[in-house]
């Protein structure tokens, strides 16, 4: 046992150590060393997310053929931190008739169900902060948590925009909740555990991905509405809603529902990267030190985020009753099936060999897949054929 | 100590970062509120009635159906857990869970609830 195997474990015994030698009392020292621990991993966290401005706005430059910030610094890396000192010395406006409690609570909370969800995400494998038995369902309660200071934000500000956009904002992530709740029993069903620990270390042959691609992609889906990101990013749009819920937010209120946005986002990836790429695992390299698999785990977090916002810069809005439509019709549907199917196929397959068991997964995904593309195919094509038919009377007509 | 503990070790400190950077910004800027300043935000114009305006009940349906099937997770989620152990029979039998709550979605699409009109 060294530091270079189980760092936080030294770290910790080290700090007991210092602390109990100035007279302290066990437990209390325990407590301060475990109150330390967390608080460094929270303090890392936002100064990834100040990073992850950076990167955001470098990776859309490239997406939109700029170049993105480049004068504050090297590459513009010192950018963020002017950001936020923009920020912090922003007038911070109340606006009148606003009720006030329920206002300036909306973004802590935002914050807040952001860094609780890694409560639960192992980062390395001696590094996890809680070995929680119902991981998958923590997941889903702490998004419960920013679907709440999203609506407290929209009904508090006592403006019409933000009312809207937040009534929105809401519509959206209930309704993909759906889907996400449906793919995430999927890992479960493999792994027989909700333990996101569990979960990894049942990936130690093939990658979840590889037997639900699928899954993977629902789940991407529902993660990218949850986040209020491009195509379903209703929540706001300048000509129309401002800017949602956030509307009459300014200064650093405003700072951190824009950092929660980003973070959230990060942390889906990194939730992607667990639930169907394995986590911290690459090859063994994990075993090799505890700070190699949290750099793998960080890379894969990133690759993750990566995805998230090529989606959002490539693709177009859609409008919310397609969006809703296409959540209750045809992505929640598709979701339970795939997870009954799932469900199916390993209790058929419980004993066959691992090869046979992978392959007999991926098949009855694709087989999943592809039937529910050939039922929107022909239900859009009637429809299709119900608005040109009409257009064809009306150009004979002229 | 206790797991949940830690989670709410984890509430405490993710409620004090957001609350510290929310002071810092209520110390270093600056504080000069006027009545124009104060008010609502209607694109430039003077706001127009009340916001807490009656909304649309559309939204009020479709918490219903999410509600049915949040609820439904936290059946699903331990039957997913001990799939493995119980076979072929639980699965008829999730199947038979999922299809009776799918009957409550497929009514609420044929009364025409998840249209938007």
């Amino acid at each position: 046992m060294n530091f270079w195997n189980d760092p936080l474990k030294v770290a910790a015994e080290w700090l007991e150590g210092v602390f109990v030698g100035w007279g302290m009392n066990e437990i209390a020292s325990h407590v301060l060393v475990v109150f330390l621990g967390v608080f460094l991993l929270v303090l890392i966290l936002m100064v990834i997310d100040i990073f992850l401005v950076w990167i955001e706005r470098k990776v859309v430059a490239r997406f939109q053929d700029r170049i993105g910030p480049n004068r504050l610094g090297p590459f513009g890396l010192v950018q963020p931190f002017a950001d936020i000192i923009k920020l912090i010395i922003k007038e911070d406006t109340t606006p009148d008739g606003a009720d006030k409690v329920v206002y300036n609570l909306a973004p802590v909370l935002s914050m807040m169900s952001v860094l609780m969800v890694w409560a639960v995400v192992p980062i390395a494998p001696v590094m996890l902060s809680v070995d929680l038995n119902v991981g998958a369902l923590f997941l889903i309660a702490t998004g419960a948590i920013g679907t709440l200071s999203i609506i407290m934000a929209g009904w508090s500000s006592n403006n019409k925009f933000a009312l809207i956009g937040g009534f929105r904002q809401v519509a959206i992530m209930v309704a993909f909740e759906v889907p996400m709740l449906a793919t995430l029993m999927i890992p479960t069903i493999f792994s027989g555990s909700m333990n996101m620990n569990a979960i990894i270390t049942a990936q130690d042959g093939l990658w979840f991905f590889v037997l639900s691609p699928l899954g993977a992609l629902i789940f991407l889906i529902a993660a990218i509405a949850e986040l209020g990101r491009a195509p379903f990013d209703l929540a706001e749009g300048e000509s129309e809603l401002v800017a949602g819920y956030s509307t009459e937010y300014s200064g650093m209120k405003f700072g951190m529902f824009y950092a929660g946005e980003l973070l959230h986002a990060l942390t889906f990836g990194g939730i992607w990267s667990i639930l169907f790429f394995g986590g911290y695992r690459f090859f063994g390299l994990e075993q090799v030190s505890p700070f190699l698999a949290i750099l793998i785990f960080l890379a894969k977090a990133l690759l993750g985020y990566w995805v998230i916002m090529w989606v959002k810069y490539t693709m177009l809005r859609i409008r919310i009753d397609q969006m809703l439509v296409f959540n209750w019709v045809f992505l929640t549907p598709l979701a339970f099936a795939l997870m009954l199917v799932t469900a199916l196929m390993n209790a058929l397959l419980k004993d066959a060999s691992p090869w046979l068991y992978g392959l007999g997964m991926f098949l009855s995904n694709v087989v999943v897949g592809w039937i529910a593309i050939e039922i929107a195919r022909s239900v859009s094509r009637k429809e299709r054929e119900k608005v040109e038919g009409v257009h064809q009377v009306a150009e004979a007509h002229h | 100590m206790n797991e949940w503990l830690y989670v709410l070790l984890f509430m405490v400190v993710g409620a004090i970062i957001p609350i510290g950077a929310i002071a810092a910004g209520f110390i270093f800027g600056p504080k000069k509120p006027n009545p124009v300043k104060r008010e609502t935000y209607e694109c430039g114009i003077e706001p127009v009635g009340e916001a807490w305006v009656q909304f649309k009940a559309q939204y009020y349906i479709f918490a219903l159906v999410f509600l049915v099937f949040d609820v439904e997770a936290v059946f699903l989620f331990p039957w997913a857990v001990k799939l493995g152990a119980l076979g072929i029979y639980a699965v008829v039998e999730g199947i038979i869970f999922v299809s009776i709550l799918v009957v409550g979605l497929i009514y609420a699409w044929r009364k025409g609830m998840l249209e938007w009109v």
